[in-house]
């Protein structure tokens, strides 16, 4: 490790602080897995009819995000889908 | 008039049920006539902690099912004869209580004293559901760790369903020395996380155990943890005192000048 990844590496409260802080969005949204794996399947169901995608390295959370009208943080649907192939029609 | 408290916490282990002996006794020392329940039927504690294990004689079930009346089974304490305890029962479960056995309880139990405490059981089942039934006021016990704030943040909203009117946290256990080297959350990060009022900050101090050990809560003396828990009793009753200053302890320059007084 290098001096430099030393100063910047978070103190483990730090990262407990951001880990709760996301774990307590998701529990507050009231959002279970099963819920959460339905609306992955759903999501590759209408992305499916436009292009080919990597349904196994999909990976949808709730997180937050800063609001674009006020000033506070509201909860954020993020969808990370790998196309593998465009299709063309 | 009379309040109704319930010390709740999700998570077990977090101090709920030393945190009841020590409010509950602080408040006796305090002057207020006091009563402890120990909700956790099943699974008694409250008793040990007090130091009256040997004087049990009724429980809460026998109450509920009118094998005798409260007065019989109230214990008094060793100290102060203005602090009672209802004990739980050990051999039965949750469900040999109900709300509104609850309800009728602490409504009875309020024409006598000024504070009920409730030490309530861990989850958020039918135990859960029968100790806040009579609450008017909630203390949350939680640890600066992730499982227990992420149970506590759960509690603090089964107790807004609830419509409990006031909830506040109680920091136990925090240890400044891993604080100040950024290995703990600081009492900061827990009340901005769990957006609640804060009533206490209880230190991490080898005395509760040693307190618990002998069945004497640590309340009304020298020890930081005792003092923390004197501090919430005032706060319980409407005083306003400033935070202890924790950063005091960890001092060793000032422990070596002790020394040499």
């Amino acid at each position: 490790m290098s001096l430099m990844d030393f100063f910047k590496k978070k103190n483990s409260g730090e990262v407990a602080v951001d880990r709760l802080k996301l774990v307590l969005v998701s529990d507050r949204a009231n959002c279970s897995p099963e819920v959460m794996e339905k609306i992955k399947n759903d999501i590759i169901k209408v992305i499916s009819k436009y292009m080919e995608i990597d349904a196994d390295g999909l990976d949808i959370q709730i997180t937050q995000t800063e609001s674009e009208s006020d000033n506070g943080k509201v909860p954020a649907l993020y969808a990370n889908i790998p196309i593998k192939e465009m299709r063309h029609s | 008039m009379s309040e109704v408290i319930v010390i709740t916490s999700g998570k077990g282990g977090v101090g709920k049920t030393t945190t009841t002996a020590n409010v509950g006794t602080g408040l006796a020392q305090l002057d207020k006539k006091v009563v402890l329940i120990d909700t956790d039927i099943g699974l008694r504690n409250l008793d040990v902690v007090m130091g009256l294990e040997n004087r049990i004689v009724y429980n809460l079930v026998d109450v509920v099912e009118g094998n005798c009346r409260i007065k019989q089974a109230l214990i008094k304490d060793k100290k102060y004869p203005n602090l009672a305890l209802l004990p739980s029962a050990q051999t039965r479960d949750k469900s040999s209580v109900t709300p509104e056995q609850m309800k009728k309880l602490t409504a009875e139990l309020r024409e006598e004293f000024d504070y009920i405490l409730l030490d309530c059981p861990a989850g958020i089942e039918q135990g859960f559901q029968n100790a806040i039934a009579g609450a008017d006021r909630a203390l949350v016990v939680t640890t600066p760790e992730v499982s227990a704030i992420r149970d506590a943040d759960r509690i603090i909203g089964l107790l807004e369903a609830n419509e409990i009117k006031q909830t506040q946290l109680i920091v136990n256990r925090l240890r400044m020395d891993m604080v100040k080297r950024g290995d703990m959350m600081t009492v900061e990060d827990v009340c901005e996380i769990l957006a609640i009022n804060l009533i206490g900050v209880v230190p991490d101090d080898e005395q509760i155990v040693i307190s618990t050990n002998q069945g004497e809560p640590l309340v009304g003396t020298d020890a930081l943890a005792g003092k923390a828990f004197a501090n919430i009793c005032k706060r319980i009753i409407g005083e306003e005192v400033p935070f202890l200053d924790l950063q005091k302890k960890a001092s060793v320059f000032e422990k070596l000048a002790n020394l040499f007084k």
